[in-house]
């Protein structure tokens, strides 16, 4: 299988404080992946890094071989429109819009003619099971059917990679497992890389594989041990 | 679990066979121990014993496995009673991982543990991808997910007090081998 990101010695502060210490992770085509590690350990920023949103302080990104660093905002943005899909634990929908309107925008932003965008962005709302939701504002919506509306929006382009961040950690256990689910079921139908962060083992059992963190550095037990294995 | 009980519910039924007892058994509690036939016909006699099963009746050849059982009307209020019941918060494999996480600090020392430690996160992480897996396939039936679904509760359990129990070695270790 092709690599598809592969982020090296990534380093990352705020301000004074590290939030990534040289981390090297590479996800391949169509792979689960999940970050799983306890609250600021720096899983979150770690996605932003190799979903091209933040830029890193050093290291590199690179997306099918090129350095996305080395790009400019512009081919940054146009990558993370059109190849990659974001997700995060809630608010992401436009509340002016109504859901069919949300799942739609991707596609319009990216030249789709109108018709044709409502037209996909309602078979992406039916396969997560809100079909009927189409005409209605995120307000008026519980948060389970928003977040299947979100879900419909970032995986509408088809991305090669959806990022996720906690996208179930909103939800009640029941709801949050089907989603999950679905998202899942549809990325290996499609064979699209999912990164996802989460720092519940339950979770991370939806992916392949686990990279975990404990301050800002790779941990290869995921227990937090020093320095033995 | 109680073989006993699980029998009396599968000839709430209708009348059956040992046979049939110990394959539905088996088909209906994929995560259980199958069940062997002299364990299926020492329980029949068990709860015949009781008065909680008769038999019904014998096809032609005879022999063990020939004999029908039905549930009698105590054996339906003892079922009854069982449903009911709450099981007690039994700590599961928990006690088998504490007793070797103790055994080896006693034996062998701290590192011991940790590698066991570490070991059997691995494990159990690998089982609940198994059966998260078994969850995901959208041919899975819902008894298979819900199966899935308290195996998964219980070694996500295991898994915090693998964490903690890490956490807590040191100390664990000074209080056994002060
Ligand atoms: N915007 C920010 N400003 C300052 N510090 C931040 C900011 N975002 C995150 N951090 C810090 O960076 C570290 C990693 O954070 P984060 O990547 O959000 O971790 P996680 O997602 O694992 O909880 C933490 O110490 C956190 O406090
Ligand atoms: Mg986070």
């Amino acid at each position: 299988m092709n690599t598809l990101l592969q982020g090296t010695a990534l380093h990352r502060a705020y301000g004074p404080t590290p939030a990534l210490r040289g981390v090297d992770i590479e996800v391949t085509e169509g792979e689960i992946v999940a970050i799983t590690g306890p609250s600021g350990c720096g899983k979150s920023t770690l996605l932003h890094c190799l979903a091209g949103i933040m830029r890193v302080d050093s290291g590199s990104v690179r997306y099918r071989d090129q350095d996305i660093g080395l790009w400019s905002e512009s081919a940054r943005s146009k990558l993370r429109r059109t190849e990659f899909g974001v997700l995060f634990q809630f608010g992401q929908l436009v509340p002016e819009l109504t859901a069919g309107e949300n799942v739609a925008l991707p596609l319009l932003l990216g030249g789709a003619k109108r018709r044709e965008a409502r037209k996909t962005a309602e078979e992406w709302l039916d396969r997560f099971g809100v079909a009927e939701l189409a005409d209605k504002l995120p307000g008026a919506m519980s948060g389970g059917q928003q977040q299947r509306c979100a879900v419909a929006r970032a995986m509408v382009t088809e991305p090669r990679a959806l990022f996720a961040d906690e996208p179930t950690g909103a939800l009640d256990v029941l709801t949050g497992e089907q989603v999950l689910g679905e998202i899942v079921r549809v990325a290996r139908e499609r064979g699209m890389a999912v990164v996802l962060v989460t720092h519940e083992a339950q979770i991370a059992a939806y992916a392949d594989r686990e990279i975990s963190l404990r301050d800002g550095a790779l941990d290869p037990t995921g227990l937090g041990l020093r320095t033995h294995a | 679990m109680s073989t006993s009980h699980v029998l009396l519910g599968l000839l709430a039924g209708g009348p059956r066979h040992g046979y049939e007892l110990k394959r539905s058994h088996d088909e209906r509690l994929p995560q259980a121990k199958p069940l062997a036939f002299g364990q299926v016909y020492a329980t029949l006699g068990r709860l015949e014993r009781d008065g909680l099963v008769e038999q019904s009746g014998q096809d032609r050849d005879g022999g063990p496995d020939r004999t029908s059982y039905v549930i009698t009307e105590a054996g339906r209020a003892r079922l009854g009673e069982w449903l009911t019941e709450v099981e007690a918060p039994a700590p599961y494999v928990t006690s088998a991982l504490f007793a070797k996480v103790v055994v080896s600090l006693l034996a062998s020392g701290e590192r011991t543990a940790t590698d066991y430690l570490v070991a059997q996160r691995t494990a159990h992480i690998t089982r609940l991808r198994e059966l998260t897996a078994v969850k995901t396939d959208s041919a899975a039936a819902v008894g298979d997910v819900v199966a899935a679904d308290y195996a998964i509760a219980h070694l996500d359990a295991d898994l915090r007090w693998l964490q903690t129990t890490l956490l807590r070695l040191a100390d664990l270790n000074e209080e056994m081998n002060p």
